[in-house]
């Protein structure tokens, strides 16, 4: 018994002093602790910033050969539905394309002569738009204001010519769409990528540290300095992680800080569930860290390794492109991607306040991915250590 | 400077890189792999986005409301509901994205000539696909309202009637608006940036750290001659994974190239001198690997992702981040893709960024040079 108590205690004091050493080398160097805290809310502030897919106030220049009353105020109509800016007017089909191929703008609004005979004529009046189809995205919402814009202004002259003509029939009434948007009431694609961004940075963050860090002792030669120590594979895996899972943590708390209180992201749901998400999910990327850690010799591999998982478990997240739109295949392997039901999770308690209740579906399967990575990596690691 | 003391600087540096197949496989792979998935997996359009139906009304009129939804390439009806509740349901596990609930007297309202509403209720989670969803339910409903009044009228006697406007865009560059033809040429410079984050901005620190920086001060290498040396092998793999790049653009995804080739490569050497110089600086500065991999990340991969206009508009941001891209190389390294390839347009027009290009690469190639010191701590 107390022989067994002794052992324990043992073990404890190696773990300690694995960790004191850890935390030593993480945080010895005043670079490294600004890299390691400064970095996430670098990141969250660009992409909170940067990353809007928005379209408004979309530069448009104006080649009205017209030059009527109705002309302009159809363009007057483009303008005040806010979505277009009037940069210039060009009165040369050569500044047309000018404009576009300097990117001055990105469409152009072109009448011919004749538009406003043409409308009071009843014929057909036509009005062309130019679109800079270099940024598709941007194009394809573009198109698709300019179209209601037309349909609506259509559907009045249109309206009005049928009571001109045919007195007072009773016109069927129109369909009056009202569109709510849930969880998110003005659209900001703010409040659907930062919450996104909290995945991002931990992932990167703990990956990175873990599969570096058990390298560098490879590449500098200390690794055979603790293999001559007593501490057994177990204790220097925990020694290896806890540290970097509580860097996870912290970087976690301050991302979701800066979210709510700057970008005022609304946090529907509980902070606990968020934590108690994060550490399943803390699992598998400290677990692939170790795994990467295991299959590298140099840290140039390591980092190079783990981008190479990086990537492409980003980028079929669902982080900024939908997962419905990807191929079927590509969808089927997104289920093995740890990165998307950690996403769901987090949008689901930051956007629509859910809990366990809904996000079970993505909690288990996170918790299986994270503890079959985790022995998987623990073996291995084993086998390199003994 | 000695050009012999330079080449054999190369040489150790190319033999770095030979020898770890490994790295030298991924410095390769991982472009093809973003370039693979960013050709076919991922696109922001939206199509056929999944919607429920609370039809209250049961009238001949809503199911033809309802089978004009399904009927459009953009909204496929999944399933219909009968109360608030099963909605709410439906969005919160993401069934659906989008809930239609016309109201219990929808078709008497039309009849009698008055506007019926129709809720559409959106997940608004992801901004990007409802703002589309939402562009779409109104080119439904409008279509299908118009329909209406057109039937009556032709019944009232009117003869067929004739549009009064007709909007006709022209998409220039891009006709069919192929979200590929913009992402593929965007890329070519995260790519590069990619390179010079995850092999550059290692070499040096690497030396430093192993302890055979003392081998090489005790060399007479010259600062200007390592900087270069270092510089000749990432710049062949970076040309390398470009020419790649280029290939794969042009016969597995087809995207057009209407420019000069020679320009593209011209202006993609410059950007790869001045990101690779970076990269290096980076190394020069930190000395430590982890730091390094660290500080590539923020300076080199996350502005050319986000802040180029890759992907993201810069035309959208807010006006100080947009004060704040003009110091991003790949911004202007974006422009000038896109203005080759898509546009098909030369130097003349392309002047501006490639100046700021070549002024940012003989800036931090300087900087490399200046920083590095031959002395031990």
């Amino acid at each position: 018994m107390l022989k067994h108590n002794l052992r324990v205690t043992a073990m404890f004091q190696r773990v300690r002093q694995m960790l004191i050493k850890e935390f030593i080398q993480v945080f010895r160097d005043p670079k490294a602790r600004a890299v390691i805290f400064v970095i996430p809310c670098f990141q969250v502030l660009v992409i909170g910033y940067a990353v809007t897919t928005d379209v408004k106030h979309v530069a448009t220049a104006v080649y009205d050969l017209d030059n009527s009353v109705t002309s302009r105020e159809l363009t007057a109509r483009f303008v005040k539905s806010g979505y277009f800016d009037v940069v210039a007017s060009l009165d040369d089909p050569a500044q047309v394309v000018a404009v576009i191929d300097r990117g001055e703008a990105t469409a152009v609004l072109h009448y011919d002569r004749g538009f406003a005979a043409d409308l009071r004529a009843g014929r057909t009046a036509q009005v062309q738009l130019i679109l800079d189809g270099t940024d598709s995205n941007t194009a394809g919402i573009v198109l698709s204001y300019a179209g209601k814009i037309a349909e609506d202004y259509s559907r009045q002259v249109l309206v009005s010519r049928y009571r001109k003509s045919l007195g007072a029939i009773t016109l069927p009434g129109q369909v009056d769409l009202r569109s709510r948007a849930w969880f998110n009431n003005n659209l900001e694609s703010r409040e659907f990528y930062v919450p996104g961004v909290i995945v991002i940075v931990v992932t990167l963050v703990t990956l990175l540290l873990t599969s570096m860090a058990i390298v560098r002792e490879k590449e500098i030669g200390t690794m055979e300095q603790i293999m001559v120590t007593p501490i057994t594979p177990a204790e220097f895996i925990i020694g290896k992680t806890v540290p970097f899972a509580l860097i996870g943590f912290i970087d976690v708390f301050l991302v979701a800080m800066i979210g709510i209180f700057w970008f005022d992201v609304p946090m529907r749901g509980s902070m606990a569930l968020l934590f108690g998400g994060t550490s399943l999910y803390l699992m598998t990327t400290l677990g692939v860290g170790l795994l990467i850690s295991t299959v590298s010799q140099t840290q140039q591999q390591a980092m190079m390794s783990t981008f190479f998982f990086f990537f492409p478990a980003m980028l079929l997240s669902g982080f900024a492109f939908p997962i419905a739109n990807m191929p079927q295949v590509v969808q089927y392997l997104t289920y093995l991607n740890p990165m998307r039901y950690f996403l769901v999770v987090i949008r689901g308690i930051f956007l629509k306040g859910v809990g366990v209740e809904v996000l079970w579906t993505q909690l288990v399967p996170l918790g299986i991915i994270g503890t079959c990575v985790l022995v998987m990596a623990t073996r291995r690691l084993h086998k390199t250590l003994a | 400077m000695n050009w012999r003391r330079t080449r054999a600087m190369a040489r150790k540096e190319f033999l770095h890189v030979l020898r770890d197949a490994r790295s030298m496989g991924m410095a390769v792979a991982i472009p093809m792999l973003m370039l693979t998935l960013y050709g076919y997996a991922l696109t922001l359009d939206v199509d056929r986005v999944p919607t429920v139906v609370w039809d209250q009304s049961q009238t001949a009129l809503s199911r033809r409301l309802t089978a004009a939804y399904h009927g459009s390439k953009y909204f496929k009806v999944v399933g219909y509901v009968a109360g608030y509740d099963e909605l709410e349901r439906d969005i919160d596990t993401r069934r659906a994205l989008v809930a239609l609930v016309i109201g219990r007297d929808f078709a008497q309202q039309i009849d009698a000539g008055r506007d019926a509403p129709v809720q559409l209720i959106v997940d608004g989670s992801d901004a990007n696909t409802a703002t589309i969803a939402m562009g779409y339910a109104d080119i439904v409903n409008q279509t299908f309202s118009q329909e209406l009044t057109d039937k009556q009228a032709l019944r009232s006697g009117y003869e067929a009637p004739k549009i009064p406007l007709d909007l006709r865009p022209r998409v220039w560059f891009n006709p069919e608006l192929e979200s590929r033809n913009y992402i593929v040429p965007g890329l070519i410079a995260v790519i590069m940036m990619v390179i010079a984050a995850l092999l550059t901005s290692l070499t040096v620190a690497r030396e430093w750290e192993r302890g055979t920086m003392e081998q090489l001060i005790s060399t007479p290498v010259r600062a200007t001659e390592l900087v270069l040396g270092k510089l000749v092998p990432y710049f062949v793999i970076g040309l390398l994974d470009m020419c790649l790049a280029v290939l794969m653009g042009r016969f597995l995804f087809h995207v057009p190239l209407r420019g000069s080739l020679l320009l593209l490569f011209g202006m993609a050497s410059m950007y790869l001198a001045g990101v690779l110089s970076l990269g290096l600086l980076i190394s020069i500065l930190t000395r430590s690997q982890l730091l390094a991999s660290q500080f590539a990340m923020v300076l080199t991969f996350l502005p050319a992702f986000l802040l180029s206009g890759f992907i993201f508009a810069i035309a959208n941001m807010p006006r100080v981040v947009q004060i704040i891209t003009y110091v991003v190389p790949a911004r202007y390294f974006v422009t000038i893709l896109k203005g080759i390839y898509l546009k098909g347009v030369g130097l003349e027009i392309l002047a501006g960024p490639a100046a700021l290009l070549a002024a940012f690469a003989a800036a931090m190639l300087s900087l490399a040079i200046v920083k590095f010191k031959k002395k031990l701590a």
